[in-house]
Formats: structure tokens, C-alpha cells, sequence
């Protein structure tokens, strides 16, 4: 994502990314990152929570505004309303992507033979 | 307290981003030019959103035969699409959140109310849809799909973009 906003600034459009993984996002030297706490697949939060997700395009636009150089990082800070646990379990894809399947397989074939 | 980026990750995959180095050199900035309240923004995501009656859904098929790879493709996603014309195409999280209310990852409602109060000029009339998980550190996107989005957004005199991973 953080490969998106630099081709895209780079080519003279400002952008602001709201992320769940500001630190990696930061590494990739995305001009203005704004950084919460949420679940993958919520960067604006709850469904159906539209106070929650305009206070977090406020923190899009406040960065936009008075972001004055590259590196600016503005966290937001509200708290998931779902304990932790309940929250890791529901970001979740029903089945496992085939990124994850496949690497599993791979791990569980090495040491297969490993063992042999 | 900053927050924890790591929070809803496994912990071995914590230990390898935290491990990781900086991955680019140097900074990139584009200052904004115009004030907020005159500028027109548009919007992208990464969570495969597609108008499921008149846009073909992302290659998923592709990506189940070869889970390094990801559809390196966009769809315009136009202002006022509404949530039963959407679908998602994501293998990598539950879209349950998304089927009940887009604005999680695509906030077209919310930024077309803070238009309506003046407090952006104007939301463009098309947003981007990508899916996010790519080979190669999103290399395919630079070959058609971003100088493709970029000139699109340049036409429509796009002042700002706002990013939402998913």
C-alpha cells in the first residue's frame, strides 16, 4: 500500500494512508501516514459507526493540512470496542488465504524432511 | 500511547516485520496546494471492491493457483455507489464488516458529508479499487495500473488522495 502513496506522490498528488500497520508503513517512507489501532479490513473502523469513521477521516484530513514535510505519522486514538481476542479471531478469512495455505504446506514438507 | 502496529498480527510475523529494514531510501513529498476546503479528494482501497452487476470481480481463480501472485487490476468505484451494488474480492480477511457497511474501507459517505459542510471542496466523482495482496512488493501495479489511476486522477483535477489499506 505504502508502494501506492509513494508512485503516486511521486508523480505530484498528495496522499494521506490510514493504516492499521503505521510502523510498517513508516519503513516504506509513505509521506503522510495515519496510524490506528483496528483490525485488518477497518482502516476507517465499525461498520455502521459513522461518528467513528468521520473522526478518522478528520485525522485523514488534519494530516493532509498540516503535514509540512515527508515522515509525518498522526495516530488516532480511539480503542477498538471489541476486546482483543473476539477482534483477531473476527479479521480472520473464513478459510486460509493461499498465501498462508501454501506456506504452511511448504513448512509442513520441510520438516517432513527434515525429520527424514 | 502510539499505536501498536502489530496488534492483530501472530507473533512470528511480528518478529520479522519488526526485524525488517527500512525499505526505501529516500523521502517522497508533494506538498498540497490547495486549501482543504477548495480541494477535490478521491479515495483508494485495497480491499478488491467491485460493482458486482456491471464489473468483472478481481482474478481470485488466478490467485488460488498461484498464491504468490495477486490481480494487479483496479475498478472506478464512482461516488454514490451503493453497498448493494458492491462486492469484495479478498482472500486475506472476512469481508463480513464490509458487506454490512463499505465505508469501513471505502468512506464514500463520510467524505461526501464533510463536502456537504464545506469542510473539503469537492469529492471527486470516481475512487480506486486494488486488490492488496501483490507479488513483489506491488511491482505490477507500476507497469499499467498506477500511471493509469494517476492520469485519471490528473484529468479529474484531483488535489489529494487518501489511502485505505485492507
Amino acid at each position: 500500500m505504502s508502494v501506492l502513496a509513494r508512485f503516486i506522490e511521486e508523480a505530484g498528488i498528495p496522499t494521506v494512508i490510514v493504516t492499521m500497520m503505521p510502523a510498517v508503513a513508516e519503513r516504506w517512507r509513505a509521506p503522510r501516514v495515519v496510524g490506528v489501532e483496528f483490525p485488518f479490513g477497518h482502516a476507517f473502523g465499525m461498520p455502521n459507526d459513522a461518528a467513528m469513521q468521520r473522526s478518522v477521516a478528520e485525522h485523514a484530513l488534519q494530516a493532509l493540512s498540516e503535514a509540512t514535510g515527508p515522515e509525518y505519522r498522526l495516530d488516532v486514538p480511539i480503542e477498538w470496542p471489541i476486546d482483543t481476542k473476539t477482534a483477531y479471531r473476527d479479521w480472520q478469512p473464513l478459510e486460509a488465504s493461499p498465501i498462508v495455505a501454501y506456506n504452511k504446506a511448504r513448512a509442513a514438507a520441510a520438516a517432513v524432511s527434515a525429520g527424514s | 500511547m502510539p499505536v501498536d502496529s502489530y496488534k492483530y498480527i501472530p507473533l512470528n510475523w511480528r518478529k520479522d516485520h519488526e526485524a525488517a529494514p527500512m525499505k526505501r531510501a529516500s523521502t517522497i513529498w508533494t506538498p498540497l496546494q490547495t486549501p482543504l476546503p477548495e480541494a477535490r479528494l478521491a479515495l483508494l482501497t485495497t480491499a478488491g471492491v467491485y460493482l458486482s452487476g456491471t464489473q468483472e470481480s478481481f482474478d481470485l481463480e488466478g490467485e488460488r493457483r498461484n498464491p504468490t501472485w495477486g490481480d494487479p487490476g483496479y475498478r472506478v468505484i464512482p461516488r454514490g455507489a451503493q453497498q448493494a451494488q458492491m462486492d469484495f474480492a479478498h482472500l486475506h480477511i472476512n469481508t463480513r464488516d464490509h458487506h454490512q457497511d463499505f465505508n469501513i474501507a471505502l468512506p464514500l459517505d463520510r467524505f461526501a458529508e464533510l463536502e456537504s459542510e464545506g469542510r473539503i471542496g469537492r469529492l471527486a466523482d470516481d475512487h480506486y479499487s486494488v486488490m492488496g495482496f501483490q507479488s513483489d512488493d506491488g511491482a505490477a501495479w507500476k507497469q499499467e495500473t498506477l500511471p493509469e489511476i494517476t492520469r485519471r486522477m490528473k484529468a479529474a483535477e484531483v488535489d489529494a488522495l487518501v489511502l485505505a489499506p485492507a
